[in-house]
């Protein structure tokens, strides 16, 4: 009998040309993805250029997208996606998006079906890891080595080792995604999974739909993490039907795997999550956060700017207003989400509670544009990252939380709890 | 290759966003962006920091995005070898392929302070502080990464080997 392997040793064997490997190894892969940003994009262009490659390895299977200080928002970052617009003109490379044909990277990728289940996907971002939730490999990496992968269409990994966290239960009312990884974090701590690969499981997955499985594999690397990842299924199926450039591959982990660390997380305990600063493992259930009032709420990102997260958050918002003095910044995490949010009134919703609904755009997540914190003030967002200064101000704080949480906080004008309205 | 140098003392998970915040990634250029580098925690460290210096930090050093822009305004501040406990994994190898030698030593890390004089030897690991004459052992840097060191980098070697 074949010794058994985990989904991420399976397609990482498969793109290595490999019967089997093991963690700890140092392998070759073929890249079924490419993906850079007006950030990391001009770097890894550069690195392509001085390494002296002319050409593309696929001009398919490259995808730049504008995302972080899209709509430009000065003179310098101008250029930077002139130059990353300028390459992909130049390599005739199909998947370039702005924010007028696609949005935040990450949102983009699964839905316009540029990665596949059991795909390798790198990027010069580090929240690549989000398509783990398809069951394909994607790791984060430099431009440097981004840059030589477009040249070559290949790359060296270390097989990670992996840690399994088996959810077991059902979800209390509001709770999705967010909070599991909010409290996966502050199980594991920041650097608990570095290296790793960070598998879900267990019957809660199972019922997850897509886009929570999305927020979930998105934030692995806040715990170090090399991969975020779990097992194909039906939902998988039912998402990349009719949408897959590449033919699927829909892969699990055998029974018998080997991993580091087995955890496991009664789901039905965990209450909405609230990351306090300066890090995402800072986490309290949002019943224990006491009274933090805000400036600030933002509802978008890579980890919670898809549609559902917008549903939920119009559906608390409805018929309310934000509170007086706050700001609240929406930001569709693509195009077509923003469409299907202007279609099904979501944005309406928004509009008349006293929020601004701006562009597809990482916006103020990286504190670079479009909702940038002054000091002392407090941001509630549901994006990724409460590092010092990150939205802003290295004097300002952010809390981390889903959109149930985001939502009710808008209303209230501090953190809480939609239980609250 | 041995390094000789003042170090300049970090603590526990420093990440990206505080070595280079995100508002200063409109540009890539090196020397830009050393000008900014560790804005937010300490602003004196571009003007202050010399050509040879050495960075001590705790454990999960560089953290957070995947920005290269990271090692490199670190780099083109004029630090040339990192001491950290331990190190995330896409600055670790951010940080070799732009030739910034980064070593894990976490005896060191906890003996060393902030002006200390260091000299650190990149083919032994070994570490020893000026004057005290007391010596550390940080883990082997592997042959292969220390070619990348040597050569300045992975585009500079990939060249090289191109053309031997």
């Amino acid at each position: 009998m074949t010794q058994p392997m985990t989904i991420t040793e399976k397609i990482l064997a498969a793109h290595a040309g490999r019967e089997r490997v093991v963690p700890g190894e140092l392998i070759q892969v073929r890249v079924d993805m490419a993906l850079a940003n007006d950030i990391t994009a001009p770097l890894a262009i550069r690195v392509f250029r001085e390494i002296g490659a002319k050409k593309v390895f696929d001009r398919e299977r490259v995808a730049l997208v504008a995302d972080h200080f899209v709509p430009n928002k000065d003179i310098a970052s101008a250029e930077q996606t002139r130059l990353m617009h300028d390459f992909a003109l130049e390599q005739v490379i199909r998947h370039f998006y702005d924010p007028g044909n696609g949005g935040v990277e990450h949102v983009i990728l699964p839905e316009k079906g540029l990665v596949v289940p059991g795909d390798v996907v790198i990027g010069a971002d580090s929240h690549t890891c989000t398509y783990g939730a398809l069951g394909a490999f994607s790791a984060g990496v430099g431009s440097t080595d981004l840059g030589a992968i477009l040249a070559t269409g290949t790359t060296w990994l270390k097989v990670p080792a992996g840690i399994r966290v088996v959810f077991e239960g059902g979800l209390q009312p509001w709770v999705g995604g967010k909070d599991l990884i909010l409290h996966t974090l502050g199980e594991i701590g920041v650097e608990g999974a570095n290296y790793k690969t960070l598998e879900f499981t267990g019957p809660t997955m199972e019922r997850l739909p897509m886009e929570d499985r999305f927020t979930m594999a998105n934030m692995a690397v806040e715990g170090g993490a090399k991969n975020g990842i779990m097992a194909s299924d039906e939902v998988t199926r039912a998402y990349v039907e009719g949408r897959g450039l590449r033919d699927p591959v829909f892969l699990e982990s055998d029974p018998g795997a080997d991993y580091d660390r087995v955890l496991t997380v009664d789901a039905s305990r965990v209450e909405l999550q609230v990351a306090f600063p300066h890090s995402p493992d800072n986490v309290r259930p949002v019943s224990a956060a006491g009274r933090v009032p805000l400036d600030q709420v933002f509802i978008g990102s890579c980890t919670n700017g898809r549609l559902t997260d917008l549903r939920m958050a119009a559906d608390l918002l409805k018929g309310r207003s934000v509170a007086p003095g706050l700001r609240v910044i929406v930001l569709p995490g693509s195009r077509d989400i923003a469409l299907r949010a202007v279609r099904e009134g979501i944005t309406e919703i928004f509009l008349e509670a006293g929020a601004v609904v701006g562009p597809p755009s990482c916006g103020p997540c990286l504190g670079g544009h479009l909702g940038i914190l002054a000091s002392g003030e407090r941001a509630l967002s549901t994006s990724n990252r409460n590092f010092i200064g990150r939205m802003g101000h290295p004097e300002s704080e952010v809390y981390l939380a889903g959109p149930a949480v985001a939502a009710a906080s808008a209303v209230l004008g501090r953190i809480a709890s939609p239980e609250e309205l | 290759m041995i390094i000789e140098g003042t170090v300049w003392r970090f603590g526990d998970h420093v990440d990206t966003d505080l070595i280079i915040p995100a508002r200063y990634l409109n540009v890539s250029d090196g020397a830009e962006l050393a000008a900014h580098c560790f804005a937010d925690l300490r602003p004196d460290f571009p003007s202050r920091v010399r050509v040879g210096d050495i960075l001590v930090a705790g454990k999960n050093f560089g953290c957070g995005s995947s920005r290269e822009h990271a090692p490199l305004a670190i780099r083109e501040a004029g630090i040339r070898a990192v001491i950290a406990g331990s190190y995330a994994r896409i600055f670790y190898r951010n940080a070799f392929n732009i030739g910034l030698p980064l070593l894990e030593a976490p005896e060191a890390v906890q003996a060393l302070s902030e002006g200390d004089r260091v000299t650190v030897d990149l083919s032994t690991g070994e570490i020893t502080l000026k004057g005290g004459e007391t010596t550390f052992r940080a883990g082997a840097i592997p042959p292969f990464m220390q070619s990348l060191i040597e050569a300045g980098g992975l585009v500079p070697y990939l060249r090289k080997s191109r053309t031997s």
